[in-house]
């Protein structure tokens, strides 16, 4: 059965049909061919497929597209600016070599700003708990830390200098 | 540092320049095999063997081939009867009686058994993925079951059915490696022999983006493109069309383009590349394929899974005397396409470590078992070897009594004694192994470490130190050389330079990035010896058909081989542009000299930009047309005279609470020596990510098979225990440049270093932290309280 499903995705008006059963992740990278968001695992343990629901930190494949009607979803491709400026956490995933083959990198960065939402003054060891429900297996997460901390930091000075 | 210095300067080698495909990966433009769909393109499904070891009596396809949106079923007869081959094996063993390996067929579709859980048996392929799922549940497989033989240590003539007729006793092959006799000789005047038995895990990769295939095939042309996950897409083409499929080389290209990571996992010609390959020829469609993680568990080549017994001969003062090695290393159900190599070529050479160990001896048995099939994994035999030789060190330092430092000091070949050859077939060409330990024990302070650890048990906690003095040896080569070890394919590498008629530089190389920034380490040469802007340069990897045949990225020999393939190229170019220069400047080539991007007529102000030569290349008007070719594009190959060998020394410390069993690791230092290095940001990324796979082996990563039914145990992150990033420390590194003499480059490669040494160094701690001699791997929490509680009661423990 197709149901219609109404969202805002990076800001954008979207209306899909999507199957009963479809996960959000399906939709994003297959009807809307948004496929920065990626699929790492099947079990929800990897994080690869994070994006923000209504501001918050959700595993896109862990929620049915259905669930996300008269949601504001933020994907990857929608956190840079109009003109393809970094987002400061983008900057600093950069800035540190935060990154290297880029597959889970999406959803670090995805899952990081949220916690500028929950913990903007976060300490080493409360980004590493924060950032458990993301698995890279290429930087040793140590620079993805640093990226982390100093995002945070660039994404308060924003915050402060906006008000 | 002068204002006018040439902005090449700022990104070339040696600087830590910001990475070039950021961007596309920070922003959700990388494009990964998944992330693309062709005009018409179709889903494939896998039926994979739910059993380690069956009969396949019979596979009734009639009501899955009636389901809706299906378009084909294949099964193994079907591919068998179309003539294709088995997924062949890279390197010829031969076993210590001269006989050749026992290399039994590797169908992509099992055609009459099945021989581990994950097996490939028949493939649904349909309009949508969910279709050929429920297809897929359609067919009906009937199986006799088989005994299943599963443990590394017993597959050897292990009663029951053997995993392949072929060798009725599981054994692939019995080697040996190193002089016997005079090691036995060693052994028979030592003063102190350190014993050990030791398991090394067996690991599942996990790169974090899935294996992926789309097959296409155009009737029109002829033509086929496969896109692919792969580490070496130039080698997948080759084994496609040479081996599996027998295709026309010149008609096939196969594309690697985003890889999210590989660690050896994705070097190998895999079965699905086959099928959709298979099936896009077929059906005239695109066929899609992509693992869900549970079936990369099951079908990604694993790593490590060695059972070993290790001595350690010595003098009265702590001189090693000889190395004896007995190792049973499990193949899996099918040689994969590097397997055998493994625990043979770059394993058994490598046992002389930093050593000057002046006699060894290993013997090395592959066995099948009714399991994934094994492969390289990130080091590739070299951790294995590792381990061993710094665990035995360690062994013996407790036996002897001699501090671990100044047993590994002592024993130390030293920066005098290069060239060295070890008595195991290799010729260190540099490294000043002590420097790196001095330098590592100081970052660590280790004469603090006794106030530590006795303020560490003030709180409860059990604190060890543990060091690593690691080498490794990377790009493998000369090609004759492999070939006479058994090695069928060449490992060279190659690349093209091409100057545009604007001035900007694409160079094609034969190597392949998933992870290891080489459009940005390799673009920073090339800026810096043409004295090209590093924005006018661009790297493309990746495509057969863009670029010249390479071997692929693994065991970290891009910028050793690749890389000096590029220098050639570029030599090419230089060359070239100094006769154009020459002509142009109206002066002998013999005058003319090249610096920063300028030719200029020795001791005159004439000078010219390499642009400039290259628009008079392609514009050629005012040209030498007599004696030389228009056009500024050259191509190079290169073929190494010797590996590199990469070492250092890695040192952590840890904390055990003996309440939990839980392992803490405190800080972590690594000395390395990789040669020059390009670009020291990427270089530390690589360290890292290294050594959290080290540590993970160390502490958290085992792959756990059903002993009696073969069934996969850990086949999900649910039960496989990835490295998180709560789990890790940060890291302390630094570099210790000795240059390589055997490559104009001086680099010796930074990919596995960090495996290599890791495991070995946190496992040093852990058994120092409980003052024991040896645990196995992992070193979870259970298995460190229980080790704790058989110490502290051993009786009880019976």
């Amino acid at each position: 059965m197709a149901l219609s499903v109404s969202m805002t995705v990076n800001g954008k008006a979207v209306t899909v049909s999507v199957a009963e059963n479809a996960l959000l992740v399906d939709v994003l990278r297959q009807t809307l061919n948004l496929t920065g968001t990626h699929v790492g695992c099947d079990t929800s343990q990897c994080g690869a497929c994070t994006v923000h629901v209504n501001g918050r930190s959700v595993k896109s494949c862990t929620m049915l597209a259905a669930q996300a009607d008269g949601a504001e979803v933020t994907t990857i491709e929608g956190l840079a600016a109009a003109d393809g400026t970094l987002h400061p956490m983008q900057a600093a995933f950069k800035e540190h070599h935060g990154l290297q083959c880029g597959f889970c990198t999406p959803g670090m960065v995805m899952s990081a700003t949220d916690l500028a939402r929950v913990n903007p003054t976060a300490s080493e060891d409360e980004i590493r708990e924060w950032l458990e429900g993301n698995i890279c297996r290429c930087t040793g997460y140590h620079n993805i830390v640093k990226a982390v901390k100093d995002g945070l930091g660039a994404m308060s000075a924003t915050r402060q200098a906006a008000e | 540092m002068t204002m006018q210095q040439n902005p090449a300067k700022a990104t070339g080698i040696g600087a830590s320049v910001k990475r070039v495909e950021d961007y596309r990966f920070l922003t959700g433009r990388g494009r990964y095999t998944d992330d693309m769909n062709k005009p018409g393109q179709l889903h494939a499904f896998i039926v994979r063997s739910p059993h380690a070891h069956a009969t396949i009596v019979s596979i009734d396809t009639t009501e899955a081939e009636q389901a809706p949106g299906v378009h084909t079923v294949i099964t193994g007869a079907e591919m068998k009867a179309a003539g294709i081959g088995s997924l062949p094996c890279g390197w010829l063993i031969k076993s210590k009686d001269g006989m050749a390996m026992k290399e039994p067929p590797h169908l992509p579709l099992a055609a009459d058994k099945v021989r581990y859980v994950g097996d490939q048996v028949a493939v649904v392929v349909a309009e949508t993925l969910n279709q050929a799922k429920d297809a897929a549940e359609l067919i009906a497989i009937e199986y006799d079951e088989l005994p299943a033989t599963v443990a590394t240590a017993t597959a050897a003539g292990a009663t029951g059915a053997p995993v392949h007729d072929e060798a009725p006793d599981n054994v692939c092959y019995d080697w040996e490696w190193g002089d016997k006799a005079k090691t036995d000789e060693a052994f028979a005047k030592a003063a102190h022999v350190a014993k050990l038995d030791l398991v090394n895990n067996r690991l599942i990769p996990n790169a974090m983006e899935p294996r992926a295939a789309i097959g296409e095939y155009d009737r029109g042309s002829e033509e086929y493109t496969l896109t692919t996950t792969s580490q070496n897409p130039q080698l997948i083409r080759l084994l496609l069309c040479g081996f599996t499929m027998g295709l026309p080389e010149h008609k096939v290209r196969v594309v690697a383009p985003d890889v999210g990571g590989g660690f050896g996992s994705k070097i190998y010609h895999y079965a699905e590349e086959v099928i959709v390959v298979f099936a896009a020829r077929k059906l005239g469609r695109p066929v899609k394929w992509t693992a869900e993680r549970t079936e990369s568990f099951m079908s990604d080549a694993h790593g490590r899974d060695h059972v070993t017994h290790v001595e350690l001969a010595m003098d009265d003062a702590g001189t090693f005397l000889g190395l004896r090695v007995n190792t049973t290393a499990n193949m899996g159900a099918y040689l994969s396409t590097f397997s055998s190599c493994i625990p043979t070529i770059l394993y058994a050479t490598l046992l002389s470590g930093q050593y000057k160990t002046p006699a060894i001896y290993a013997e090395v048995k592959a066995v099948f078992t009714n399991t994934v099939p094994v492969d390289a994994y990130r080091g590739a035999g070299r951790p294995e070897a590792c381990y061993l030789i710094e665990r035995i060190v360690d062994v013996a330092a407790r036996q002897t009594g001699i501090d671990k430092a100044e047993l590994r000091r002592r024993n130390f070949i030293t920066p005098e004694m290069m060239p060295y050859d070890t008595p195991v077939g290799l010729q260190y060409d540099s490294g000043d192994f002590a420097r790196n330990l001095n330098d590592a024990l100081e970052m660590i302070d280790y004469a603090g470490f006794p106030a530590r650890k006795a303020e560490a048990a003030s709180r409860g906690k059990l604190r060890g130190i543990g060091f690593a003095s690691y080498i490794e040896a990377c790009g493998i080569a000369p090609s004759n050389v492999a070939g006479a070890l058994g090695a069928r394919a060449g490992l060279y590498d190659s690349a093209e330079v091409r100057f545009h008629p604007t001035g900007s530089v694409s160079v094609m190389v034969g190597v392949h990035s998933h992870g290891q920034g080489h459009e940005t380490t390799f673009a920073q040469i090339v800026a810096e010896r043409l004295g090209v802007p590093m924005d006018k340069v661009e790297i493309v990897h990746g495509d057969s058909a863009r670029t010249p045949f390479g071997m692929g990225t693994y065991g970290s020999r891009s910028l050793a081989v690749g890389g000096m393939a590029m220098m050639k190229a570029i030599d090419k170019v230089i060359a070239k542009s100094k006769k154009i220069a020459a002509h142009l400047l109206e002066a002998s080539a013999d005058d003319i000299e090249f610096a920063d991007g300028t030719f200029r007529v020795a001791g005159t102000d004439k000078t010219i930009g390499i642009a400039e030569i290259a628009g008079a290349a392609y514009i050629p008007h005012n040209y030498p047309l007599d004696e030389l070719e228009p056009g500024l594009d050259e191509q190079a190959f290169y073929d190494p005279k010797n590996f590199t060998f990469p070492n250092g020394t890695q040192i952590c410390e840890v904390e055990i609470d003996p309440e939990t069993g839980i392992t803490k690791i405190i800080r972590f230092v690594a000395v390395d020596d990789f040669g020059r290095v390009i670009n020291p940001m990427i270089v530390e990324g690589q360290v890292h990510g290294g050594l959290v796979q080290g540590i993970g082996q160390a502490l958290l990563e085992n792959c756990v098979y059903d002993e009696d039914s073969g069934q996969l145990l850990t086949g999900s992150f649910m039960d496989y225990t990835m490295p998180r990033a709560d789990d890790v420390p940060s890291f302390e590194v630094k570099t210790n440049e000795v240059l390589c003499t055997t490559n104009a480059l001086g680099v010796k490669g930074c990919g596995e270093a960090g495996t290599i040494g890791g495991a070995a160094c946190v496992m040093n701690a852990v058994c120092d932290a409980l003052d024991i001699a040896h645990m196995d791997m992992p070193a979870s929490p259970e298995r460190v309280w229980r080790t704790l509680r058989d110490k502290q009661a051993p009786m009880a423990a019976e």
